[in-house]
C-alpha cells in the first residue's frame, strides 16, 4: 500500500510535498497525478470547484482515503507510510481545521482547547490555574480577546473559529517537538464569516505563519486567496491544473484555470418552454437565514436552478420557502393565492402547492428504517383511508407502482429504506412528493451522492413533472447538473440574487463563472 | 428509462426465501420462549404449573400489567417516555377507593374522574415536554414522583378498601372460561391498539413521529400535537389500569402499584424484539408480559423467593434492549 518504492529523494525545501497522488472511487478517477507542495512558513491556497479532487485530496493528507499505490508524501523531509494514520499525521505535524470545527458548544473554550491532550495524557491531576494561564497566554500572543472560561456556545462563529485554528496550532506545537513548524489545513474556514471576522481570521493566520508554521487555506473564494496566500494550487476534475504565485496572478487568469475553457460537450436539456407565458408563482422580499432579500418569479412547468458559494444563500431559500426553516419576512402567490412566508408552517406550505425535498436524505427526507411503503404513502395517507381503516395492500400496491415507474431498484416496497442505494432511496423520495403533484416542487442538491444512472433518471422525473405543470426550484453546487436540468439559473453571492443566466448562457462554465465573479467586494469589481 | 443496472443481479439473486424464514423466527421467536418455559416448567412441577387454574389466575391477575404496557408503548411509539404511568395508575385507583369507598360518590363517577385525572397528567406531561422543550425521561420522572406524593396526601398513607362490589365483579369476579374479565379487557384494548397503530392515519403519523421527527415535521404532521395526544393516551389507559387495578383488590394501596413501572418498560421492550420486530407493538408487549409472568410464576412454584421477580423484570428488560440492538444490526445495509 505505501508508495515506499517510489521515494523521491529527501526534500528540505518543503514542508508537505506530495507526489503522484491519485484516488479511484469505483471506476471514477477523482485524483489523477497530482504534486502539491507546501513550502516552509507560506500560506498556501487550495482551489477549485466542487468535484475538482480538493476534498479528495484533504482527506488523503488526513488519512480519511487509502490512495492509490503509487504515490507519495513527504512531511519535513520524512516520508510518511501511504496511507497516513490520523495519528502519524499529528506526529508529522499536519493538523486540520474542518468547516464544522469539532468543537464542543456546551463546554469552556479552555476544555475545548485542551480536549486533545485530555484525550491522551495519562496524567492524573490537571492544574486548571495553570491550564488557564497558558490559554491567556496564547491568546495573547495572537492577540486574541478569548476568556478561557467562556462557555463555546456564547462565542460569536468567528470567535469559533479563531479557537478551532488555536487549538490545531497548539495540537501540532506540543505533539511534535523534532520536526519545523507544523502545517495547519484550514478547510473552507470563511464562507460563513462576516468581512470583518475574515480579516480577524487572516491576522490569526499571519501570526501562525509568523511563529514559524506553514498553513494550506482551502477555499472557493478567490479573492480572499489571493489576499491571503502566496502560492495557490488549483484543481479542476482530479487533475492539477497549475500552481501560481497568487500575487502575481491576475484574478481573471485563477478563474480561468479553476473553471477551465473546454467547450461543452454535451447537453440534455428540453427546450425552455412557454417563455411568454406569465409567471404562475412569485416569491417577494424573501428573508431568513443565509438570505437577505430575494426576489424572483417561475413559470408553470419551468425548471429553475439556484447557484452560488457556499454560504451565499442559493442552499437556503428552498427550505425557506417550504417552511423547514422559519423566513423572517417575504410572500409567494402561487397562482393568485398570496401566503406570507413568516411563520409559514411545512404544513401550511403543503397546504398551498409546495414540496420540498431536503438534501439530508436520511435526516430529514425520509426514515431509513421504516418501509419504502410506509415512506412513499406518508403525505397520500387519507386516500388509503377505507370503512375498515388504512388498506395496506393498497399502500404497498401503490408504492410498488410508483417504484416501477421511477425504477426504483430493487422494487420490493416492504424494503426499509436504508437497503437502497442512495440514487434508489432519492428516487423514491421523489416520487413520494411527484405523487401529490404539487405545483412548486423545491429540490436541495437532489443528486448528491447519487450515482450517474440514476441521475439521469431522476432529470428525466423532473422533466415530466415539469411538462405536467410542476414548477421545479433546484438549489445545487453541480454547475453541470443545473446545466443539464434548469431553463435558468440565479446565481446568489450573500444572500441576494446577483446574476440570471438564461438559454445560452445556462452552460457549466458561465454557472461556475458567474458564481465565482459574484465573490468579488464591491471596490474591486470595477 | 433503460434497465441496464447492476442493481438486476442483486434483485435476481436476493434470497427471499432465507429472509422471510429468519424474519419467522424473529416475529415467533418470543412466543416460542414462552411455550419453552410454559414446558420446562410444566415438566418439572405438572401438578401444580401445567392447571388452568394456574394459568387463568396468571392470565387474570396480569392483566393490569398489560393495560399498563399498553399505555407505555403510545408514547415509546411517538419517541417519548412516559415514567409516570404506574404513578398515574396508582393514583387513578385510589381516586377511585376514596371518592367510592370514604366520599360514598357513586362508582361510575368516581372512575369517570380517575379517567379525567389521567388525561389530565397526560396534559401536564406534554405542556411541560412540548412548551419548555424538556426531555420527556426528566418531566415524567418528576410529574411521577409529585402524583406518588399526592397518593400518599389523599389516602393519609393508608391503604383504602372497601371499593363497590359492582367494579370488583365487573373486574374480577366474573369469568369467562375460567378467566377474569379483566382479561378479556386487556385483549380487547390490545387489539384496539394494535388496529389504531396499524390501519389508521394518526397511527401511522404516531410511529413517524417516532422514527424521525424531523421527517415527519417537513412532511406536514403537526408533531407538536401527535406528541401531545400521545401523552394524553397513556394518561388516560394508565388511569384505566389503574380502575381495573382498584376493582381487582377491591381497595387501593398508595404503594404497592408502583412497582409495575419496570415490568411494564421490560414488557415494552420485550414485545419490540417480536411479532413486530424493531416496533412497539401490543400483541408483541402481550406475549411479553405473559413470557415473563410465567417464568416467575414457575420459579415461585419451585419454591424460589420473590426476588425472582426482580431477576426476571430487570434482566428482561437489559437482554430486551440489548436483542432488539442486534435485530436492527442484523438489517440488510445495501442492495445494489
Amino acid at each position: 500500500m505505501t508508495g515506499g518504492a517510489a521515494a523521491p529523494p529527501r526534500e528540505r525545501a518543503a514542508a508537505l510535498a506530495a507526489r503522484n497522488l491519485s484516488k479511484t472511487f469505483g471506476g471514477a478517477k477523482a485524483l489523477q497525478g497530482v504534486d502539491f507542495t507546501v513550502g516552509f512558513g507560506e500560506v498556501h491556497g487550495l482551489l477549485g470547484t466542487n468535484g475538482s479532487g480538493k476534498s479528495t485530496l484533504i482527506k488523503i493528507l488526513s488519512g480519511y482515503h487509502a490512495p492509490d499505490p503509487g504515490g507519495s508524501l513527504t512531511l519535513f523531509g520524512e516520508t510518511a507510510a501511504l496511507p497516513i494514520l490520523p495519528t502519524e499525521a499529528k506526529r508529522h505535524g499536519l493538523a486540520f481545521v474542518h468547516q464544522h470545527l469539532g468543537l464542543v458548544p456546551s463546554l469552556t473554550v479552555l476544555e475545548n482547547l485542551r480536549i486533545g491532550d485530555f484525550a491522551a495524557e495519562r496524567r492524573w491531576r490537571i492544574d486548571w490555574a495553570r491550564e488557564a494561564r497558558d490559554a491567556e497566554a496564547i491568546f495573547s500572543r495572537f492577540g486574541l480577546a478569548l476568556d478561557p472560561s467562556a462557555e463555546v456556545s456564547t462565542l460569536s462563529p468567528v470567535e469559533r473559529a479563531l479557537l478551532a485554528i488555536v487549538r490545531a496550532f497548539e495540537d501540532v506545537r506540543r505533539t511534535q517537538t523534532d520536526v519545523g513548524g507544523g502545517i495547519l489545513v484550514l478547510d473552507e474556514p470563511t464562507p460563513f464569516l462576516p468581512k470583518a471576522g475574515v480579516d480577524q481570521l487572516f491576522a490569526l493566520v499571519r501570526g501562525i505563519v509568523a511563529a514559524g508554521s506553514s498553513v494550506v487555506f482551502v477555499s472557493h473564494d478567490i479573492d480572499e486567496v489571493r489576499e491571503i496566500t502566496s502560492r495557490a494550487t488549483i484543481l479542476r476534475d482530479g487533475r492539477l491544473a497549475g500552481t501560481v504565485d497568487t500575487r502575481e496572478t491576475p484574478r481573471q487568469d485563477l478563474v480561468d484555470l479553476i473553471i477551465g475553457r473546454k467547450v461543452e460537450t454535451y447537453r440534455i436539456t428540453r427546450a425552455p418552454t412557454g417563455d411568454a407565458a406569465p409567471p404562475a408563482i412569485r416569491v417577494r422580499n424573501l428573508a431568513g437565514a443565509g438570505v437577505a432579500d430575494v426576489s424572483f418569479s417561475l413559470r408553470r412547468g419551468e425548471i429553475l436552478g439556484l447557484a452560488g458559494l457556499i454560504g451565499s444563500g442559493f442552499s437556503d431559500a428552498p427550505a425557506l420557502l417550504a417552511g423547514a426553516v422559519p423566513a423572517t419576512s417575504g410572500s409567494i402567490t402561487i397562482e393568485d393565492v398570496t401566503v406570507p412566508l413568516a411563520g409559514l408552517t411545512p404544513r401550511a406550505a403543503q397546504a398551498a402547492g409546495m414540496a420540498l425535498l431536503p438534501a439530508d436524505r436520511l435526516g430529514s427526507a425520509g426514515i431509513g428504517n421504516l418501509s419504502v411503503a410506509d415512506n412513499i404513502t406518508l403525505p397520500v395517507l387519507p386516500s388509503f383511508r377505507r370503512w375498515f381503516g388504512l388498506d395496506r395492500r393498497a399502500m404497498l400496491a401503490r408504492a410498488g407502482a410508483l417504484g416501477a415507474e421511477h425504477d426504483v431498484r430493487p422494487n420490493v416496497p416492504s424494503l426499509p429504506l436504508e437497503a437502497l442505494s442512495g440514487g434508489n432511496q432519492q428516487k423514491v423520495l421523489l416520487a413520494k412528493w411527484l405523487q401529490t403533484a404539487p405545483k412548486l416542487l423545491l429540490l436541495d442538491e437532489p443528486t448528491q451522492g447519487v450515482d450517474v444512472g440514476a441521475r439521469q433518471q431522476i432529470y428525466a422525473a423532473l422533466d415530466l413533472a415539469a411538462r405536467a405543470g410542476t414548477s421545479v426550484v433546484v438549489a445545487s453546487t453541480d454547475y453541470e447538473q443545473l446545466s443539464q436540468i434548469a431553463g435558468r439559473v440565479l446565481v446568489f453571492a450573500k444572500g441576494r440574487i446577483v446574476a440570471e443566466l438564461v438559454g445560452g448562457d445556462v452552460t457549466k462554465e458561465r454557472i461556475a463563472e458567474a458564481c465565482y465573479r459574484s465573490a468579488p467586494p464591491v471596490e474591486e469589481a470595477a | 428509462m433503460s434497465a441496464i443496472d447492476p442493481a438486476v443481479r442483486s434483485r435476481a439473486a436476493s434470497p427471499a426465501g432465507g429472509v422471510s424464514l429468519k424474519a419467522n423466527a424473529e416475529r415467533f421467536g418470543l412466543l416460542a420462549a414462552w411455550a419453552g418455559v410454559v414446558a420446562l416448567f410444566g415438566a418439572l412441577s405438572p401438578e401444580a404449573f401445567l392447571t388452568w387454574i394456574n394459568f387463568s389466575t396468571m392470565f387474570s391477575s396480569q392483566a393490569i400489567l398489560v393495560v399498563l404496557t399498553l399505555g407505555l408503548i403510545i408514547p415509546l411509539t411517538a419517541g417519548d417516555f412516559d415514567l409516570s404511568v404506574a404513578s398515574t395508575m396508582v393514583l387513578s385507583a385510589m381516586t377511585v377507593a376514596v371518592l367510592n369507598a370514604l366520599h360514598g360518590w357513586p362508582v361510575g363517577a368516581a372512575i369517570v374522574v380517575a379517567l379525567g385525572l389521567g388525561f389530565l397528567i397526560g396534559l401536564i406531561n406534554a405542556a411541560f415536554v412540548l412548551f419548555f422543550r424538556i426531555h420527556s425521561l426528566i418531566v415524567t420522572l418528576g410529574t411521577g414522583t409529585f402524583i406518588n406524593g399526592t397518593v400518599l396526601w389523599i389516602s393519609g398513607s393508608q391503604t383504602v378498601g372497601g371499593v363497590s362490589m359492582a367494579l370488583v365483579d365487573w373486574v374480577i369476579v366474573q369469568r369467562v372460561f375460567g378467566i377474569s374479565l379483566s382479561f378479556y379487557y386487556a385483549v380487547i384494548l390490545c387489539a384496539a391498539l394494535w388496529y389504531f397503530l396499524e390501519y389508521t392515519s394518526p397511527g401511522r403519523r404516531l410511529l413517524f413521529v417516532g422514527r424521525g421527527r424531523e421527517v415527519a415535521r417537513l412532511s406536514g404532521i403537526a408533531v407538536d400535537r401527535v406528541r401531545l395526544l400521545s401523552f394524553i393516551g397513556s394518561g388516560v389507559i394508565a388511569a384505566f389500569a389503574g380502575v381495573l387495578y382498584a376493582g381487582t383488590t377491591g381497595s387501593a394501596d398508595p404503594l404497592s402499584g408502583l412497582t409495575y413501572l419496570l415490568p411494564a418498560f421490560a414488557a415494552a421492550f420485550l414485545g419490540a424484539t417480536s411479532i413486530v420486530p424493531g416496533r412497539f407493538n401490543p400483541w408483541g408487549s402481550f406475549v411479553a408480559v405473559y413470557f415473563l409472568v410465567s417464568g416467575i410464576t414457575g420459579l415461585t412454584i419451585l419454591g424460589v423467593d420473590t426476588f425472582v421477580q426482580n431477576l426476571f423484570y430487570g434482566g428482561g428488560l437489559v437482554i430486551a434492549v440489548a436483542l432488539s440492538q442486534l435485530v436492527r444490526k442484523r438489517q440488510p445495509q445495501n442492495f445494489s
